[in-house]
C-alpha cells in the first residue's frame, strides 16, 4: 500500500537503534586509533609492571586514577589491553565475513541462475556443511591445523586460520539467501526480458540481479558479523583461537576467568562486557536493517 | 418479491479516509450512496484505485489500519453498524454478511479440510449442534454443485480444482445464511469456462436465496453477465450509478464513457479503440524519427514468411536420481505448427495452461523445444542463436511491475540494448536514442532520469515496449501485454502496438486469454488448447463461422459487453 | 510419500559416506597417528611394526572399507590420550550431555513459545516489550559469558549452586543420572539455563516471526471476515500454521545445541562430550576429533529424517496427492 511506503520513509530509525550506531561508530574508531589511544601498549614489556598487578578498576575501593578498568595479574592495564583486543576481535569477524560474503554470493548467484545440476550441487554441500554448528567446524579445522601444522604455525597464521575456520560454515547463509533472491529475480521479467535482448549471462547476474539481491545481503553481513565476533571469541575462550600473546576479547575472557574464584572479577568481566556491547550494538542495527528492508514492506 | 423488507445494504455518505505520515489525508471512498435490494445483484466498478475494494472492507469491519471510517452510516438489512467497531447489534460478520474475496486458493486454511471450514461459521454463530452442521454443509456442497459432495467433505483445498475451492468459498459464505454477499473479484483468478459457472452460480443464489451481492470488480464484461445494477467509481467518489443496461449501453457521465468505450468489443473489429489520442506534437516528431530510422523498408505487409513454426514440442520432465532418465513427463506443447508472415498480427488465444505461453517463450529463446524446427528470417533457431537474430526478435511480457530493473534509471534500461548491439556509438548518443523511443510511446523525454516505481502500471508497460524497440527488431512477442492492465490503459496500449507496426515495420505475435483484445489486434488466430492447436483461421473466420466445438464454446462464454443485451433480450 | 522418503534416505546415506571419508581423512593424514601412538625413543622396526599393526600400509580404498566397516561395528579407534576406545568414552559421557540437552530444550520450548505468542499477539504490551529487548541481549552474550556470570553470581557471590561437576550420580546399570540427587539437580541448573538461554531466544524470534506471517495471510483475514471468535482463530488456527516451521528448526537446532553444549560444558566442567572434544582438540587427540564428527553426521542425519517424517504427518498437503 502507498500508504505504508510513505510512512516508513518519513521514520527516522527509533532511538535504540541510533546508539547503537553511534557506538559502533566510536568503537571503530577505537579500533582505528588504538595504538595513539591506549595509555599503555601491552605489546611492550617495559610499559608496564608486576607492581601494579591486580588492581580493581578505578571507581571501586583500592582503585587507581591511572587504570580506569584495573589491571590484570600481571600488572597490564586493563584499557590498553581491551582496546587491542577489541582490534583483533572485530578485524577477525569483518575479515570473516567479507570472505564468507564473497564467497556465498558468488555461489548463490551462479547457482540460483543456473539452476540444475550445478544449483543442486552447490546446494547439496550446503547442506551438509550446515547441519553442523560453526563451532564444531571451527574447532575441527582449528584441531587439524595443530596437528598438521604444528604449534608454531598456528600461532603466526592464527588470524587466518580463525577467518577460514569462521567462514567455511558462514558462507552458506549468504548462498542460501542469494540463490532464493536470484531464483526470484530470474523469474520476473527484466531478467527475462534481458535474456531475450541476448545480453550474456554474467553481465545480467552482475549488472542486473546482483544490485537488488545485495539489499538481503547486507542485512545477513551485519547479523553474520555479531555471529563470526561471537565464534572467534568462543574458539578464543576454548582455547582454540587467538593465543594469549594476541588476545583477542575472548582469549582475554579466558585468561580472567582462572581469577573469577579470587574475587579479581573485572579481569574477565571488563572483556565480557566490552563484548557484549559491541555484539549488542551490531545485532540492533542488523534487526533494524531487517525490518527497513524486508521485501514485504518495500516499494513494488 | 417482498417490498416491504429494507434493503440488504444502504450506504450514505460514506467517507473513509488514511491519515498519511506526511500529515496529509487521503481520501480513500468520499461520500458515496449505495443501495442493495434482497436478490439484486449490485456491481461495483472501477479501475485500480477507484475505492470499490475499501468499501467492500469497511462494511465487512476488514479496513486495514491507519484506515478509519470518518463520516457517513452504513445499514445492513435496515440495523446500523457501529462505525468504530465495525459490528452492531445483531449484525455479525459471517453470519449476516458472507465474504468472497478473489483468491481462493489462500483463503482457504492449507492445513483443515473442507468440512472443517464449512463448519466452523456454523458453530460459532449458530446454535446447531456437530450433527446438524455437518449435514448443513453437506447441503451446501450440494448447493453450489460440488459433484460427490460426500467425498468432496473430507478433502483438503489442495486437492480440489480452482473452481471447486471457489465454490467451497462461496459455500462458506453461504453457510449461516446470510442476508449480504460481498464478493470481491470472485472470478479474476479463474479460467473463462470456470468464471461462466461461478457467475451463474452466484446469480442463482441471489434468484433462490433473495441474498443481495455487492459484486466488486474491474471486469466489465463479468458485470454484463449478472449484473442487476451497477455503481462506477473513479476516484473514490460515485460517477455513476443505475440499472445495468441504462449504464452499461448509455452512460452519462464523462468518465463512466471512455470507460465503457475502452472496453474491446468482441462482435466487431475496430480500428483503433475510441479512446483519447495521446498524439502531441513531441510523439509525433519522434515518431517520424523512428520511422525514418526503419530503412529496411519491412513497413510493407507481404506474404512474406517472417516466422516458421513446423512441428514444435515442448515437454517437461521431472528429472529422477539416475540422470537421463525422465520419470514423469509432462507435454506442455505437442506439434504445434504455424507461420507469421511480415507485417501480420498474428494471435494465439486459449485457456490458462494451453501452452500458448510456452510457445512465446520458445520461440523467444527462454525454454529449449523438444523437437520440432522454428525458422525465423531464413535462420534455425534452436538453442544457440547468433546475436543477429537475437537482436531482431525481442518480446514484451505481461507483468509490468517486473518488467523493469528497479535499481536502472529507465534511460540506461533502454540503452543497455542499444549499446549492446552497437546501434549508437556511445553511451551519450544510446541515450539520446532512449529518450525518442520514450516519446514515440507517448512518455515525455525526461522520463528517462527516473527510475521505475515512479510509474504506473501503463506507463511500464509502455517503457518495456520503448526497450524492446531499441534493438530495432523485425518482430515482437507480446505475451498477455495488456493483461494485467486497467482497461482505459489496455485501450491505450493496443492502439499504440497497433501504431508501432505501423511505424516499425514489426510483425508481431500476439498472446491473450482475451477473445476480445485477439479480435482488436490480430490478423489470423490460432486457438490452443491442452498443447495442441485446435482452430487456425483469419480473425472474421474465426468469429463468424468458428469450425471447432472449443472455440465455439469459448466464444460463448466470453464475458462481453454485448452480453447484457441478450440477457434482456431472454427475460423479456 | 514413499518416493519422498525414500529420495530422503537415499541422500542421507550420502551424507553420511561424505562425512565418514573426511573423518578417514583425518584420522588417517592428519598428524602422525604412529608418533602420537609410540612412546618416546620407540625405534624404527617398532614403528613399522605398529604401522602394520594398524593396518597402515595397505592401500588407501583398502583402509578407508576397513574404516568404514570398524565404524560400522562400533569401533572408533584408540584416543590418543587417554589410550582408551574412543566408543567407550563417548558412551561414557553420553549420558551427562543428553540429560543436560533435554533439560535445556524443554526449558527453552516451554518458554520460548508462550513469550514468542505473545510478543506476536499483544506487541505493545509490557511483558512483550521486556522480552524482545531481552532477546536481543539474549543473542549478544556468548554462551560462556552467560555461564560465567551466572558462576559468578551463584557460585562465587551467593554460594547457592555449585559451579562444576555434575554433582551426585545414581548409576542405573548403562546410564548414571543425575536427576535422582539433590546435588545433581542442583548442578544441573546453572549449565541447563546457560545452555537454554541461546536456544530460548532463537525460538521466541522465530514463533513471534512465524505467527506475524500467518496472522496476515488471507484464510487468517477470511476468518475474521467470517466472524470466528478471535481466541479460536488464534490458538486453534495461526499458531497450528505457524509451529508447523518451528517444529523443523528446533529439530535442526538439536545440532546448534551439541555445539553450545560444548562451550557449557567446558565453562562448567560438566563431564560429557562436549568437553572431552574441547579436551581433544588442545591435544589434539585425533581418533576422539573424527569419531566426533561421525557422531554429529549421524546424528543430524536421524534427526532430520525424524523431522522430514513429522512434517509429513502435520501437513496434509505432504500426505495427500
Amino acid at each position: 500500500m502507498a500508504m505504508a511506503r510513505q510512512s516508513l520513509l518519513h521514520r527516522l530509525p527509533p532511538v535504540s537503534v541510533m546508539i547503537a550506531f553511534l557506538i559502533l561508530a566510536v568503537m571503530l574508531v577505537l579500533v582505528i586509533f588504538a595504538p595513539m589511544i591506549a595509555p599503555m601498549d601491552p605489546r611492550d614489556v617495559s610499559s608496564y609492571s608486576l607492581m601494579d598487578m591486580e588492581i580493581p578498576p578505578a571507581f571501586m575501593d583500592g582503585g587507581d586514577p591511572r587504570f580506569l578498568l584495573g589491571t590484570d595479574n600481571q600488572g597490564r592495564d586493563l584499557v590498553s589491553v581491551i582496546l587491542f583486543g577489541l582490534r583483533i576481535s572485530v578485524l577477525i569477524g569483518i575479515g570473516a565475513v567479507l570472505f564468507a560474503a564473497a564467497l556465498g554470493v558468488m555461489l548463490g548467484l551462479v547457482a540460483g541462475y543456473f539452476g540444475g545440476v550445478v544449483d543442486s550441487v552447490v546446494m547439496r554441500i550446503a547442506d551438509v556443511l550446515v547441519s553442523f554448528p560453526t563451532i564444531l567446524v571451527a574447532l575441527l579445522i582449528s584441531g587439524i591445523a595443530r596437528a598438521q601444522l604444528g604449534t608454531d604455525m598456528v600461532l603466526t597464521w592464527a588470524p587466518v586460520i580463525l577467518i577460514f575456520a569462521i567462514s567455511v560454515n558462514e558462507w552458506v547463509q549468504y548462498a542460501r539467501t542469494v540463490r532464493a533472491s536470484t531464483m526470484v529475480e530470474v523469474s520476473r521479467d527484466y531478467v527475462r526480458a534481458a535474456k531475450v535482448i541476448g545480453l550474456p549471462s554474467g553481465r545480467i547476474m552482475v549488472r542486473h540481479i546482483l544490485p537488488n539481491v545485495m539489499s538481503s545481503v547486507m542485512v545477513i553481513a551485519t547479523i553474520n558479523l555479531a555471529g563470526a565476533i561471537l565464534t572467534e571469541a568462543t574458539l578464543s575462550f576454548l582455547g582454540a583461537g587467538m593465543p594469549p600473546t594476541y588476545p583477542s576479547l575472548g582469549t582475554l575472557i579466558r585468561i580472567g576467568n582462572q581469577f573469577l574464584f579470587s574475587g579479581l572479577w573485572w579481569i574477565a568481566v571488563m572483556p565480557a562486557a566490552v563484548l557484549v556491547i559491541l555484539v549488542l550494538a551490531v545485532n540492533v542495527v542488523g534487526d533494524y536493517l531487517r525490518d527497513r528492508f524486508n521485501p514485504k514492506l518495500m516499494a513494488r | 418479491m417482498t417490498k416491504t423488507k429494507p434493503p440488504v445494504l444502504d450506504i450514505r455518505n460514506l467517507r473513509v479516509e488514511y491519515p498519511l505520515a506526511t500529515g496529509d489525508v487521503l481520501v480513500a471512498v468520499k461520500d458515496i450512496d449505495l443501495v442493495i435490494q434482497p436478490g439484486e445483484i449490485h456491481a461495483l466498478v472501477g479501475e485500480s484505485g477507484a475505492g470499490k475494494t475499501t468499501v467492500g472492507n469497511a462494511l465487512m469491519g476488514l479496513l486495514q489500519a491507519p484506515g478509519k471510517i470518518v463520516s457517513g452510516s452504513i445499514d445492513i438489512a435496515g440495523k446500523p453498524i457501529d462505525l468504530r467497531t465495525g459490528r452492531t447489534e445483531g449484525i455479525v460478520p459471517g453470519r449476516d454478511v458472507g465474504a468472497i474475496f478473489q483468491d481462493p486458493m489462500t483463503s482457504l486454511n492449507p492445513l483443515f479440510t473442507v468440512q472443517d471450514q464449512l463448519c466452523e461459521g456454523m458453530l460459532t454463530h449458530l446454535k446447531i449442534s456437530a450433527r446438524e452442521a455437518r449435514a448443513r454443509a453437506l447441503d451446501l456442497m450440494k448447493a453450489v454443485g460440488i459433484p460427490e459432495p460426500e467425498r468432496r467433505l473430507g478433502s483438503y483445498p489442495h486437492q480440489l480444482s480452482g473452481g471447486q475451492r471457489q465454490r467451497v468459498v462461496i459455500a462458506t459464505a453461504l453457510a449461516c445464511d446470510p442476508q449480504l454477499i460481498v464478493a470481491d473479484e470472485p472470478t479474476t483468478a479463474l479460467d473463462v469456462s470456470v468464471q461462466a459457472q461461478i457467475l451463474k452460480l452466484i446469480r442463482d443464489l441471489a434468484d433462490q436465496r433473495g441474498v443481495g451481492v455487492l459484486l466488486v470488480t474491474h471486469n466489465m464484461g463479468v458485470v454484463a453477465e449478472i449484473a442487476d445494477r451497477v455503481t462506477i467509481m473513479q476516484n473514490g467518489a460515485v460517477v455513476e450509478s443505475g440499472p445495468a443496461r441504462e449504464v452499461l449501453t448509455a452512460p452519462k457521465a464523462p468518465y463512466a464513457r471512455t470507460l465503457i468505450a475502452a472496453v474491446p468489443p468482441i462482435d466487431t473489429r475496430l480500428e483503433r479503440l475510441p479512446v483519447p489520442s495521446e498524439e502531441t506534437k513531441v510523439t509525433l516528431e519522434a515518431r517520424d524519427a523512428v520511422r525514418r530510422n526503419n530503412k529496411k523498408g519491412n513497413a510493407e505487409r507481404s506474404d512474406e514468411v517472417v516466422l516458421d513454426v513446423r512441428n514444435l514440442c515442448v515437454e517437461y520432465g521431472k528429472g529422477s536420481l539416475i540422470p537421463g532418465r525422465k520419470t514423469s513427463v509432462f507435454k506442455a506443447v505437442k506439434s504445434v505448427s504455424f507461420n507469421v508472415k511480415r507485417g501480420e498480427i498474428f494471435g494465439l488465444v486459449g485457456e490458462s495452461g494451453c501452452g500458448k505461453t510456452t510457445v512465446a517463450n520458445t520461440i523467444a529463446g527462454l525454454v529449449t523445444q523438444s523437437s520440432g524446427d522454428i525458422d525465423f528470417q531464413g535462420n534455425s533457431l534452436g538453442g544457440h542463436r547468433a546475436r543477429s537474430v537475437r537482436q531482431s526478435l525481442q518480446m514484451v511480457f505481461q507483468d509490468p511491475y517486473s518488467a523493469l530493473n528497479p535499481r536502472l534509471r529507465i534511460n540506461n534500461a533502454i540503452a543497455e540494448p542499444i549499446l549492446f548491439y552497437k546501434l549508437a556509438s556511445n553511451g551519450a548518443e544510446a541515450r539520446q536514442d532512449a529518450k525518442t523511443l520514450l516519446e514515440t510511446v507517448g512518455l515525455p523525454g525526461d522520463a528517462g532520469l527516473r527510475f521505475a516505481h515512479a510509474f504506473s502500471g501503463g506507463q511500464r508497460q509502455r517503457i518495456a515496449i520503448a526497450r524492446a524497440l531499441g534493438p530495432r527488431p523485425s518482430m515482437l512477442i507480446c505475451d498477455e501485454p495488456t493483461s494485467a492492465l486497467d482497461v482505459s490503459v489496455q485501450a491505450q496500449l493496443l492502439n499504440l502496438l497497433k501504431d508501432l507496426r505501423d511505424l516499425a515495420g514489426l510483425s508481431m505475435l500476439f498472446i491473450s486469454h482475451d477473445l476480445a483484445v485477439i479480435r482488436q489486434m490480430c490478423d489470423r488466430i490460432a486457438v490452443m488448447k491442452s498443447g495442441e492447436i485446435v482452430e487456425l483461421a483469419d480473425t472474421e473466420t474465426l468469429f463468424t463461422a468458428p469450425k471447432h466445438d472449443y472455440t465455439r464454446e469459448l466464444l460463448r462464454l466470453a464475458p462481453s459487453l454485448e452480453r447484457i443485451l441478450e440477457r434482456e433480450r431472454a427475460s423479456a | 510419500m514413499i518416493r519422498l522418503l525414500s529420495v530422503r534416505l537415499l541422500q542421507a546415506i550420502l551424507v553420511m559416506v561424505a562425512v565418514t571419508a573426511i573423518a578417514f581423512i583425518m584420522f588417517r593424514f592428519v598428524g602422525d597417528p604412529v608418533a602420537s601412538m609410540v612412546r618416546e625413543g620407540a625405534t624404527q622396526a617398532e614403528k613399522d611394526a605398529l604401522r602394520a599393526a594398524l593396518g597402515l600400509d595397505r592401500s588407501i580404498p583398502v583402509q578407508f572399507v576397513h574404516f568404514v566397516g570398524q565404524v560400522l561395528t562400533g569401533n572408533l579407534g584408540t584416543s590418543f590420550r587417554y589410550q582408551q576406545p574412543v566408543t567407550d568414552l563417548l558412551l561414557n559421557r553420553l549420558p551427562a550431555t543428553l540429560e543436560l540437552v533435554v533439560v535445556a530444550t524443554v526449558l527453552s520450548l516451554a518458554i520460548g513459545i508462550p513469550l514468542g505468542v505473545l510478543s506476536a499477539l499483544k506487541p505493545h504490551a509490557l511483558l512483550s516489550r521486556l522480552t524482545q529487548s531481552a532477546t536481543l541481549v539474549g543473542i549478544s552474550m556468548p554462551t560462556f559469558v552467560t555461564g560465567l556470570l551466572l558462576i559468578l553470581v551463584f557460585a562465587v557471590n551467593l554460594r547457592w549452586l555449585p559451579s562444576s561437576g555434575r554433582g551426585d550420580l545414581v548409576d542405573l546399570g548403562l546410564w548414571q543420572t543425575g536427576f535422582l540427587t539433590l546435588s545433581g539437580l542442583k548442578s544441573l541448573i546453572l549449565p541447563s539455563i546457560t545452555l537454554a538461554l541461546f536456544q530460548l531466544t532463537l525460538i521466541m524470534r522465530l514463533v513471534r516471526s512465524e505467527m506475524i506471517d500467518v496472522l496476515s495471510s488471507d484464510y487468517i483475514r477470511f476468518a475474521f471476515a467470517r466472524g470466528l471468535p478471535k481466541s479460536y482463530i488464534y490458538s486453534k488456527l495461526a499458531l497450528r500454521n505457524a509451529l508447523m516451521p518451528v517444529v523443523t528448526v528446533t529439530g535442526l537446532q538439536i545440532g546448534q545445541l551439541i555445539a553450545f553444549a560444548i562451550v557449557t560444558e567446558t565453562v562448567f566442567q560438566w563431564p560429557g562430550m562436549g568437553l572431552l572434544f574441547t579436551n581433544a582438540v588442545g591435544y589434539p587427540d585425533i581418533p576422539v576429533l573424527s569419531a566426533y564428527l561421525l557422531f554429529v553426521g549421524f546424528l543430524f542425519v536421524f534427526i532430520n529424517m525424524i523431522v522430514d517424517i513429522l512434517y509429513t504427518f502435520i501437513d496434509p498437503r505432504l500426505r495427500t496427492k
